[in-house]
């Protein structure tokens, strides 16, 4: 079931890379929270119940209601087109990311430990060198964090992995997110839509040597 | 002691970001020196002892706390004359202090933590606080330096995360889950040398970010020019620092494993390259406050490069880390006066510094000199042991290719030192410069002095610190 769920969770970062307007990479974020959800609950069966009902918390409230209702909210105020305007084409992006996929699991082939399974490491992996494409390939402020994002999920993956045996790694995990999150969500997406009407990465140039 | 001066220090951050009252903020800031320096003395005096599990007062950390205590000094005087010259909303200079102590302290608490997800928590309060700093003035270019700074930082803690979690990983098989370095070390013959390779070079990644190194080192440069000089102070040293005790820290486990050739060619990789891209900024840096903190850069990449060649270098490196510490925050001081007098930050603006300032062209002057590690600056005892450590590990080519890109450097850094100090500036209207008291400039020679002292003639308590420091490491 969990396999299952996290091969759900490795198409969607194929759905993202040929996705158009940025209300579908919130609907995707949000949907991987849920995933995400599920896999805590199947997953961590041997910690603690007051911190396994923490992390179900943060799954469901944090990653896949408040962060992409928030997005939308900054999305609609600081009215950003709807298009994410990538520098690739989609299908440039899709093969790019299968890429990312087969050299990951690659990888995975080589690693010989009891202790990991496989598909968390493969996950992981994906996500964040997906989300690193993403921030090197859109143009948009908001697209970057969406990408910053998908990192975290995929990190939040890779805790999961030893959650079990370790659950402060887990709840540092959370913290990070939340921490990140909330600073660069609630400090900067309103005082940059404030300050830079149109939100691009090209009028973040004027820090220069000269 | 260190969980008064944690919660103390965390309470005088939040007062001072609550008050809007001058007297009360010097009163606050007072008492809160004074707690820096007794966790200072307090750990000089219970050396080696670990308290609330996570906290160990070794040399390392003294050794850095110490510099810190120094720094934090001119910098709380220098935040003050800058505060006043430049008058911000009471809010602001709220805001700015609070940040500065809250940055202060959880860089000590960074170098005092013997846990690595403890450096990491206490990396992300810094990254908290440095963005404060670097939004001071409230406008558009901070705005984008902190945006740049936040974002490229919380990827590069989240790179220190997956670093954890693969050390995790690599614990696997051993006897204890427990991520501090104390047991790290103990088990270092049944780390899984796989996993142990990734969270290397994931850890080495995040960690760059605060240290000024390739690949994650753009950040930093960027906020070093946008924060208030006082704070950019803090952020080209003792921050730094704190970067290195992340990698040094983690370095003298994996030195411990068979890896260690292997870290040290990754490091001297990305030290070479940072060395590299200081010199090609340099050359064509226009922006005086840009070239300081890309002189950093530099001296970072030699650092590195005395840590991947081991031997002396280890000694050299920590020698060179605290004595950079020094001189750059002496220049960066002195930067805010250079400010005031023409208001520009462009080399092509300034000149003729001795004619208007003649103490504060002094300290540009001796500052160039320590910078670039002429003697009888202190960096140059530093940087010619880390250069025989080099020679030592037959690393000849590596070494020559060094020593043209740093002259390069001197020429580049000299070209623009002696343009501000001699040639006149054009298009400059000196009717109305300020008169700058030459006592302002009396902590940064007293800075610039140090340097020189523990360079050319270190106490032997000095020496025998840095050297327990880096007894753990292999020759």
């Amino acid at each position: 079931m969990i396999d299952v769920l996290l091969i759900t969770f490795l198409i969607s970062l194929f759905y993202v890379a040929i996705a158009n307007r940025i209300m579908t990479y919130l609907k995707v974020l949000a949907f991987q929270g849920v995933l995400l959800f599920v896999v805590v609950f199947l997953q961590l069966s041997e910690i603690n119940p007051v911190n396994l009902a923490l992390i179900l918390l943060e799954t469901i409230v944090f990653k896949s209601v408040a962060v992409p209702l928030f997005m939308a909210y900054v999305l609609k105020r600081n009215n950003i087109t709807r298009e994410s305007e990538p520098f690739l084409p989609n299908f440039v992006s899709l093969i790019i990311i299968t890429f990312i996929v087969v050299i990951t699991i690659l990888l995975a082939n080589g690693v010989e430990d009891p202790n990991l399974d496989k598909i968390f490491f493969v996950v992981a992996l994906s996500s964040l060198f997906t989300g690193l494409y993403f921030i090197a390939t859109r143009r948009k402020i908001i697209t970057h964090v969406i990408g910053y994002l998908i990192i975290e999920n995929g990190v939040f993956v890779l805790s999961l992995a030893v959650g079990n045996e370790m659950p402060m790694l887990v709840n540092l995990g959370i913290m990070l997110d939340i921490f990140a999150s909330v600073l660069i969500l609630g400090i900067f997406l309103n005082k940059i839509g404030d300050v830079f009407k149109d939100i691009d990465v090209d009028q973040l140039s004027r820090l220069k040597d000269h | 002691m260190i969980g008064i001066y944690l919660i103390a220090a965390f309470l005088i951050s939040f007062l001072l970001f609550l008050n809007r009252n001058k007297i009360i903020s010097f009163v606050l800031l007072g008492l809160f020196l004074a707690l820096q320096g007794s966790l200072t003395v307090y750990a000089y005096l219970n050396f080696s002892s670990t308290e609330l599990i996570y906290f160990t007062y070794d040399s390392l950390a003294i050794l850095l706390l110490l510099t810190l205590g120094i720094i934090a000094i001119p910098a709380f005087l220098h935040s003050h004359i800058y505060l006043e010259d430049q008058p911000a909303p009471a809010q602001s200079r709220a805001i700015y202090y609070a940040a500065v102590v809250l940055l202060i302290t959880a860089i000590s608490a960074g170098y005092l933590a013997n846990h690595i997800a403890v450096i990491w928590i206490f990396t992300e309060i810094t990254t908290l606080s440095a963005s404060a700093l670097i939004y001071h003035h409230r406008n558009k270019l901070a705005l984008e330096g902190t945006w740049k700074y936040v974002f490229i930082c919380a990827i590069s803690i989240t790179f220190v995360f997956i670093g954890i979690l693969f050390l995790s990983l690599s614990l696997g098989n051993a006897s204890s889950d427990e991520l501090s370095f104390k047991n790290l070390l103990a088990n270092s013959s049944h780390l899984n040398p796989f996993w142990l390779r990734l969270s290397f070079i994931f850890i080495f990644t995040g960690f760059t970010a605060k240290l000024g190194l390739v690949p994650m080192f753009t950040a930093g440069i960027d906020a070093k020019d946008k924060a208030p000089a006082p704070a950019g102070a803090l952020l080209s040293s003792v921050l730094m620092n704190l970067g290195f005790v992340g990698i040094f820290r983690f370095y003298v486990v994996i030195a411990n494993t068979p890896l260690h050739h292997w870290a040290n060619l990754v490091i001297g990789i990305a030290a070479f390259l940072s060395v590299f891209v200081a010199t090609v900024y340099m050359v064509k840096v226009k922006n005086l406050k840009r070239m300081m903190a890309y002189s950093s850069i530099e001296h970072m990449g030699l650092v590195m490069l005395g840590i991947a060649a081991g031997g002396i270098g280890y000694y050299a490196a920590i020698l060179h880390i605290i004595l950079h510490a020094f001189v750059k925050s002496s220049m960066f001081f002195q930067f805010t006066q250079l400010y005031r007098v023409y208001q520009s930050k462009s080399i092509y603006e300034v000149g003729n510094y001795f004619k208007y300032n003649t103490t504060g062209a002094m300290v540009l002057l001796l500052g160039f000199i320590s910078a670039t590690a002429m003697p009888p600056s202190g960096l140059f005892v530093s940087e010619f042991l880390i250069f025989r450590s080099m020679f030592e590990s037959n690393q000849i080519v590596l070494l020559i290719a060094v020593l043209l890109l740093l002259t390069m450097i001197i020429w580049a850094f000299g070209k623009n030192i002696f343009k501000i100090l001699f040639i006149p500036p054009v298009m400059f209207d000196d009717s109305n410069v300020p008169v700058i008291s030459p006592w302002e400039s009396a902590t940064q020679f007293a800075l610039l002095a140090l340097a020189v002292y523990l360079g050319l003639n270190p106490p032997a308590e000095f020496v025998e610190l840095i050297k327990e420091s880096v007894m753990m490491l292999p020759n």
